[in-house]
């Protein structure tokens, strides 16, 4: 399994397990010109932008802490240009970051955090 | 949440030298892109809120909003500093969200630290705080601690909190009875405790009357330092706006206020590797040094000579002026420093010259040396300078009865009384000599015909500066009123005279 395999994986995953959390995903990577955002998803009123980060070993830390703040500031431009494309200017917006670590071949440990970041 | 309601302004103070200048915490919660930003010109410390403020809210059992928080701390231009900001903005946040009722905080005015857990801790400069909240009739809400100012600042109206959450409880509460604060006793030593030593005991109650400055010149381990503190136990206590005003300088500089508060006159005792900035006060935000913290009380620089020459020297303007003023480029900021200064040197650095058992083995070279790094200007600034000489070991072991300090401290306020009655035309506190204003000064001093005479010639002879004679016009004035004589007569000029030693040594 190559590294886009275990993401595209990942990035299943984390979405069927929003939609079980009463989530909309509305968009599967959404691309603009800097990036691409894993998933857009509506939770009731609130949009939310899903950052989805799979490894398989923990030897250079835990998957949440791949999302570094220079990534955080990238996915918060990545979110502007979102709204603006989409017209959503007053939308309440919340960004989340799920991580995923496979066990084996068909089972993975799961963490969801809610609003785990905000702009600086 | 409709969007008018998101809006909030909370009333706050930042420190600016003793005083507090009040600012206005906005606080707007809009839809968006979440993030939480300060802005208006906030040091490091106040940035850092926004963890602690995030933190205790959600601690505390509040929401902290998933949306865009911008908080303004208004006048946008004025530095602030300090962690007081953290209650506040919390608070803010907290009416904007609709999590706490808008009219609980209208006038006002909170300042407060926040743990992490939602605990409100005191800040420097609470006590600025409590008077400037006073001044602007608001109700102060903050850390428990500001119950004690209540005793000294009589209609303050003072709201303690122990967590975030309090705001929600006891602000709609009437406020808490007021606590006294229990007065601390400090150690001294008592004159009588003191074996011979007269003169310099004389001296010590001249200038606790008068409010001079005193050198103490001799051997060591002859009680220089013992006499120094001693003044502690006949300085009377300090008045109720001498008390503010020295625990304000107290709580700006985040000591403790109690002792000022209770009355009890600052001791300070630098040590002589003190810098210019630990003596006048100095940094970013400016702090007050150790002679602010004397304000109205005892500076005690023992072993003068070994201070570096360029921090004595920087002595000189709080000596004359009575304050210290620290200029910075968006800012000058004054701390007062009114104090009596004791210093205690040495006569040479192997400290045994003119001792009458043991030989001084300094060169003459070597003494010139150590006494030039005072300087004139500052000897000039001493009005009293006694010798305190080796005490004889057979004299030192007989037992004596000699007054104790509480019979020297009636003496100095009666004295210090009747020199008040006498200068309340002038409107000046005891130990500020006037500027520009030496004639009247000396007109009120009331020197009789011979006292007069006597100066003058002593003047002539000793080759004595404007500043001397008015010196020791006032130091003769002192002593009149130690002995309860209206006017100035001839003795009390020769004994004025008698303790500016060290100058005419150097002149000779």
């Amino acid at each position: 399994m190559d590294r886009a395999e275990i993401a595209r994986r990942g990035e299943d995953a984390a979405a069927s397990y929003l939609e079980r959390c009463g989530m909309t995903v509305v968009e599967r990577n959404w691309r603009a010109k800097n990036g691409e955002i894993d998933i857009v998803a509506l939770d009731g009123d609130t949009l939310v932008v899903v950052e989805v980060k799979t490894r398989r070993t923990q030897s250079r830390g835990t998957p949440e802490e791949a999302v570094t703040p220079t990534k955080q500031r990238r996915l918060v431009r990545l979110a502007e240009a979102y709204l603006a494309h989409t017209g959503l200017t007053e939308q309440a917006l919340r960004f989340d970051v799920v991580a995923i670590r496979p066990v084996a071949d068909d089972r993975a440990l799961l963490r969801h955090h809610r609003s785990a970041f905000v702009s600086q | 949440m409709t969007a008018g309601e998101m809006h909030a302004t909370v009333e706050t103070a930042t420190l600016l030298g003793i005083d507090a200048v009040p600012v206005e915490v906005q606080v707007d919660v809009s839809s968006g892109i979440p993030a939480f930003t300060i802005v208006g010109l906030g040091d490091a410390a106040v940035l850092e809120a926004r963890e602690r403020v995030r933190s205790a809210i959600r601690r505390c059992g509040f929401d902290f909003p998933g949306a865009r928080v911008v908080v303004n701390l208004a006048p946008a231009p004025l530095r602030k500093h300090g962690t007081g900001f953290d209650l506040p903005i919390a608070a803010a946040i907290l009416v904007a969200t609709g999590q706490l009722q808008r009219n609980l905080l209208e006038s006002a005015v909170l300042v407060g630290e926040l743990s992490l857990d939602g605990s409100v801790r005191s800040v420097p400069g609470m006590l600025a705080q409590a008077r400037s909240a006073q001044a602007r009739r608001l109700r102060l809400i903050g850390p428990s601690g500001i119950l004690r100012y209540r005793a000294a600042l009589s209609d303050l109206d003072a709201q303690p909190i122990d967590t975030l959450r309090d705001l929600l409880q006891r602000c709609a509460e009437t406020p808490c009875p007021r606590i006294d604060a229990p007065a601390p006793r400090k150690c001294f030593p008592d004159l009588a405790d003191i074996v011979g030593q007269s003169s310099a005991k004389r001296a010590l109650e001249i200038a606790a009357t008068g409010g001079h400055h005193v050198l103490f010149t001799g051997p060591p381990g002859t009680g220089k330092s013992m006499l120094a503190h001693a003044m502690c136990g006949i300085l009377p206590a300090l008045d109720t706006d001498e008390a503010i005003a020295t625990a304000l300088v107290h709580s700006v500089a985040g000591a403790d206020e109690t002792a000022a508060l209770a009355g009890v006159r600052p001791f300070r005792a630098p040590h002589h590797s003190a810098t210019i900035a630990g003596l006048l006060g100095g940094g970013s935000p400016p702090r007050p040094g150790e002679v602010c913290l004397a304000h109205n009380g005892v500076l005690f620089l023992d072993e003068l000579p070994e201070f570096a020459p360029s921090a004595l020297q920087s002595l000189r303007q709080p000596l004359e002026e009575g304050s210290v003023t620290l200029v910075r480029a968006d800012a000058r900021i004054a701390f007062p420093a009114r104090f009596t200064l004791i210093a205690a040197a040495n006569p040479c650095p192997c400290g045994y010259l003119g001792d009458s058992q043991r030989r001084c083995t300094c060169a003459e070279s070597t003494i010139s040396r150590y006494r030039a790094r005072v300087g004139g200007p500052l000897m000039d600034r001493m009005d009293i300078s006694v010798d305190v000489p080796r005490i004889d070991p057979s004299f030192l072991l007989r037992t004596h009865s000699s007054e104790t300090s509480s019979v020297v401290a009636s003496r100095v306020l009666e004295a210090r009384q009747r020199a008040i009655s006498r200068n309340a035309s002038l409107d000046e506190s005891i130990g500020t000599l006037p500027r520009g204003r030496l004639r009247q000064h000396i007109a009120l001093s009331r020197l009789s015909a011979t006292a007069s005479e006597a100066l003058a010639s002593c003047a002539r002879v000793g080759h004595l500066s404007g500043r001397a004679v008015v010196r020791l016009v006032s130091v003769a004035r002192t002593i009149a009123d130690l002995e309860s004589s209206a006017d100035v007569l001839r003795p009390h000029i020769l004994e004025a005279l008698g303790y500016r030693t060290w100058d005419t040594d150097a002149a000779a």
